[in-house]
């Protein structure tokens, strides 16, 4: 039975404009027009989309703090929004911009006070409290005020406050936003650890899409309110993928010919960039080719996902603006 | 001259934005004015002898009194009381300006514009829809002698509002004038009992003490309790204790900066 | 953890919080003290040059200024988070209440006790008492419990308001001041005994919005006023419950709007 369930989940915001010193005009925006979708227990998957697209509506309605419009949810056997309460035991949320903890105590006293709030009994509450201390390195933090804390140490802080009551259904909303290369790092792996050793369930929305090719398998991809994609990370690269190959030649790289279908070329001096489909031209036939021109060195790249999702998002504007 | 007079316009124009806020604050203003009104109506039924201004008058310098509310310096220039507290202020000193005049430039536009805003209705409305003798109602020359009273006392207002961001430089002192100097400001200057219905014997020290020319003053001339031969006396003493406030702000800014600079390294 | 034990552990945190920044918090607390004073002063000074309010004496209405002030403040120190409900909505802060196993009230509720606001409720009962030592008007128990009874209505008319407030403020958050109308500029008219109005203010502070229950029609039972009544003095402080009730369902149909909306 999967953990979450959605069927057309529908949210629609009306926006107050003013159109005159007395008169507001009212426009209608659709967040989400219709999302279903489902998750097993235990995966772990990405959510990305631009800015604007229904991500946090939908993370919003999945938490129970939002009343959808129309569809149907069920998570861990509940409907968010009527059970709210009994919901929000079961999930941890972490919002990357905005700290769940109280900002002029000390991490420790927060933490308490979460075990307050959700009820743990205090021999859980010290069980969890101090295996998520160990993996999060969070000992020499507990006695500091949270507004002395670094933003990397905070969003460790926030990690542990969200899993104390050790939710199976874990909502991470930019984790990684502003953090140093290190942290980051820290960050994922301990996202990958609870996911595998404890089997919690995670919801990623992220606009680092090294994240996503970080910690997630599966990949849901959202814009304009509808569910565009929604399968394996490779999936998201599609079937016409691009590949960039960058070689150094012994001439000048003008002076090399190449007689094949490619999507484009630029030179500087000696260095050679190509980007081609493979399903066209094969990387093998390419090399060779520039073997003549005394090839000393060679890289064959995949497509950034970033420019993979930005050109999704850009199909997906053209779509728009035809329909 | 010129800069400073983009400064208050830039300041001025932006503050004319937040109509709605005081469409909203107006409301508040007109049943404070209401309530005070009536209750002088209660209290001069019980009166038995003669008092120092008729109730008409009364009611003049309160609704004015509310009107003008917005002239007292009851608040600071935020932008500036933020520029101070993380010493962000050094940096304005690179301007080839002089940092007073800027301040004090602002602080005229937070003290006008909003003024502007809520007095225009509130003067209709407590002329035009409160009757006799509860509403407001004056002559022709008192009003032209309270035009006159008008620029002494934002002058005034907005020097006492300059010192008091001054005294941001030192946090807790900074602190305490800028939530407890309008207490005073209140009393003294009239806006919580006309200062002629305070006793007879303090009425001289009332008199010329600094916040008098705030609001007692103009709106004793409107209301017709002050007689018109007074103006040229009152303007001396706004224009007189403005001039002092002034030299008290540049001194403050002065030694804050001085601070400043210590403490910077 | 049950939730009134849950309430007192969030007052705690909160005036922990308050404490940590104690300077600021001294201050704050003496100008609600200084500006408290500042408006006795006006009526003190009043009474100096008028002699009299009517047939109602200055210990009187020392009575009636400190109930008004000591009922408002009240308000005030425990449902401070109500009176700022729109900036728990805009910084998230109530999006994480809503994520949270508690009823939302009671986070809100528990967020912010506001200490300071103990200078005015102080300055209040001191006047009061003062008024009543004054006037030493020989009460009964029932009637002492009266008094004590209209000072705690008085604060859950006042948060009444201040729930219904919160509530208008999901669906907008310009003239929000309009209500000030009836917290502050309640106090300021109830500060005086209701009946020295007329026309317009009476009908709307004795029928509309009932503000002489908060004072008026307890403190002229007490003190035995001809044409004053006991019922409705005694009701008095369980109409003031109404208005609280009132905006409790209130601010519940304004947190439905909000789930449904998500503005």
């Amino acid at each position: 039975m999967p953990i979450v369930w959605a069927e057309g989940l529908k949210k629609e915001y009306t926006i107050k404009t003013k159109a005159g010193p007395l008169r507001r005009k009212s426009v209608r925006r659709e967040a989400l027009r219709g999302v279903s979708f489902s998750l097993e227990a235990g995966e772990l998957v990405g959510y990305i989309g631009p800015n604007g697209a229904g991500k946090s509506t939908t993370i919003k309605i999945l938490s129970g703090i939002l009343t959808p419009d129309g569809g149907a949810c069920q998570v861990l056997g509940r409907t968010p929004w009527k059970e709210r309460v009994r919901h929000a035991r079961h999930i941890g949320v972490v919002f990357g911009q905005r700290s769940q903890l109280w900002w002029d105590l000390p991490v420790a006293d927060s933490f308490a006070l979460l075990r307050d709030i959700y009820r743990l009994s205090e021999a859980e509450y010290r069980r969890t409290l101090k295996e998520l201390a160990d993996a999060l390195d969070l000992a020499p933090l507990l006695a500091t005020p949270v507004r002395q804390l670094s933003l990397g140490q905070r969003m460790r802080c926030e990690l542990a406050a969200s899993l104390l009551h050790e939710p199976e259904l874990l909502f991470l909303d930019e984790p990684t936003i502003g953090l140093d290369a290190a942290t980051k790092l820290s960050v994922r792996d301990f996202i990958l650890r609870i996911n595998r050793e404890k089997g919690t369930t995670v919801i990623l929305t992220t606009h680092d899409m090294d994240d996503v090719e970080a910690l997630c398998r599966r990949v849901m991809v959202i814009g304009e309110g509808r569910l565009l994609l929604d399968g394996d990370v490779a999936a998201l690269r599609g079937d016409d993928e691009e590949r960039i190959l960058t070689c150094e030649l012994a001439c000048p790289a003008r002076e090399a010919t190449l007689p094949y279908p490619l999507l484009s070329r630029e030179e500087d001096r000696n260095r050679l960039t190509l980007r081609f489909s493979p399903a066209r031209v094969h990387a093998a036939t390419l090399i060779s080719a520039l073997n003549e021109y005394g090839l000393r060195d060679v890289t064959i790249e995949h497509t950034p996902i970033e420019r993979v999702v930005a050109r999704l998002y850009e199909r997906l504007e053209k779509a728009g603006e035809g329909a | 001259m010129r800069p400073y007079w983009a400064f208050f316009r830039t300041r001025f124009l932006a503050l004319l934005q937040y109509r709605a806020a005081a469409i909203a604050g107006i409301g508040t203003q007109w049943l404070f004015g209401f309530v005070r009104v009536m209750a002088l109506w209660a209290f001069y039924q019980s009166a038995g002898t003669a008092q120092p201004m008729a109730f008409e008058q009364a009611a003049v310098y309160t609704w004015l009194g509310q009107a003008m509310l917005g002239m007292l310096p009851w608040n600071i220039e935020r932008k500036i009381g933020e520029s101070v507290r993380t010493g962000s202020v050094a940096y304005e000193l690179s301007r080839p300006l002089d940092l007073y005049a800027m301040w004090f430039a602002r602080c005229m536009a937070l003290r006008s514009a909003p003024t502007l805003l809520r007095a225009v209705p509130q003067f209709l409305i407590s002329i035009f829809l409160i009757p006799a003798p509860f509403g407001m109602r004056f002559g022709g020359p008192e009003f032209a002698g309270w035009l006159a009273a008008l620029p002494g006392a934002l002058l005034l207002s907005s020097a006492v509002t300059a010192l008091m961001n001054a005294s941001l430089f030192w946090t807790v002192t900074g602190d305490g004038v800028i939530r407890l100097g309008p207490v005073l400001v209140l009393i003294f200057s009239g806006m919580t009992v006309p200062l002629k219905l305070l006793p007879d014997w303090a009425q001289t020290f009332l008199f010329f003490q600094p916040f008098m020319g705030l609001v007692d003053g103009p709106a004793q001339i409107l209301a017709g309790s002050m007689p018109l031969a007074r103006l040229p006396l009152l303007i001396a003493l706004q224009w007189g204790w403005a001039a002092a406030f002034i030299a008290a702000g540049r001194l403050v800014l002065r030694r804050g900066l001085t601070r400043l600079e210590v403490a910077g390294g | 953890m049950n939730a009134i034990r849950l309430y007192f552990r969030l007052v705690r945190v909160s005036l922990r919080t308050q404490m940590a920044y104690r300077a600021s918090f001294s201050v704050q607390m003496l100008a609600n003290i200084a500006t408290t004073l500042a408006d006795f002063f006006a009526v003190f000074a009043f009474f100096q040059r008028f002699g009299a309010l009517g047939h109602w004496s200055f210990a009187q209405v020392a009575v009636f200024y400190g109930m008004a002030n000591a009922s408002l403040a009240l308000s005030e120190l425990w449902l401070r988070g109500f009176d700022i409900f729109e900036r728990h909505v805009q910084s998230g802060d109530f999006d994480r209440y809503l994520i949270r196993p508690r009823s939302a009230f009671l986070q809100v509720l528990g967020a912010d006790f506001q200490l300071l606001r103990l200078g005015r409720t102080g300055v209040g009962l001191i006047t009061s008492f003062w008024g009543l030592s004054q006037l030493a008007p020989g009460w009964q128990a029932s009637e002492w419990a009266l008094f004590f009874l209209a000072i705690l209505g008085g604060n859950f008319f006042y948060g009444g308001v201040v729930l219904v407030r919160a509530m208008v403020s999901v669906w907008t958050v310009q003239s929000l001041e309009l209500f000030n109308m009836i917290t502050y500029g309640g106090v300021e008219t109830a500060q005086y005994p209701l009946d020295i109005y007329t026309g317009f203010l009476r009908r709307f502070f004795f029928g509309i919005v009932p503000l002489a229950a908060t004072n008026y029609w307890p403190l002229s039972y007490l003190f035995r006023q001809p044409d004053a009544s006991a019922l409705l003095a005694w009701l008095s402080p369980l109409i003031c419950l109404g208005v609280f009730l009132l905006g409790w369902i209130a601010w519940h149909i304004g947190v439905k709007h909000y789930r449904s909306t998500g503005s």
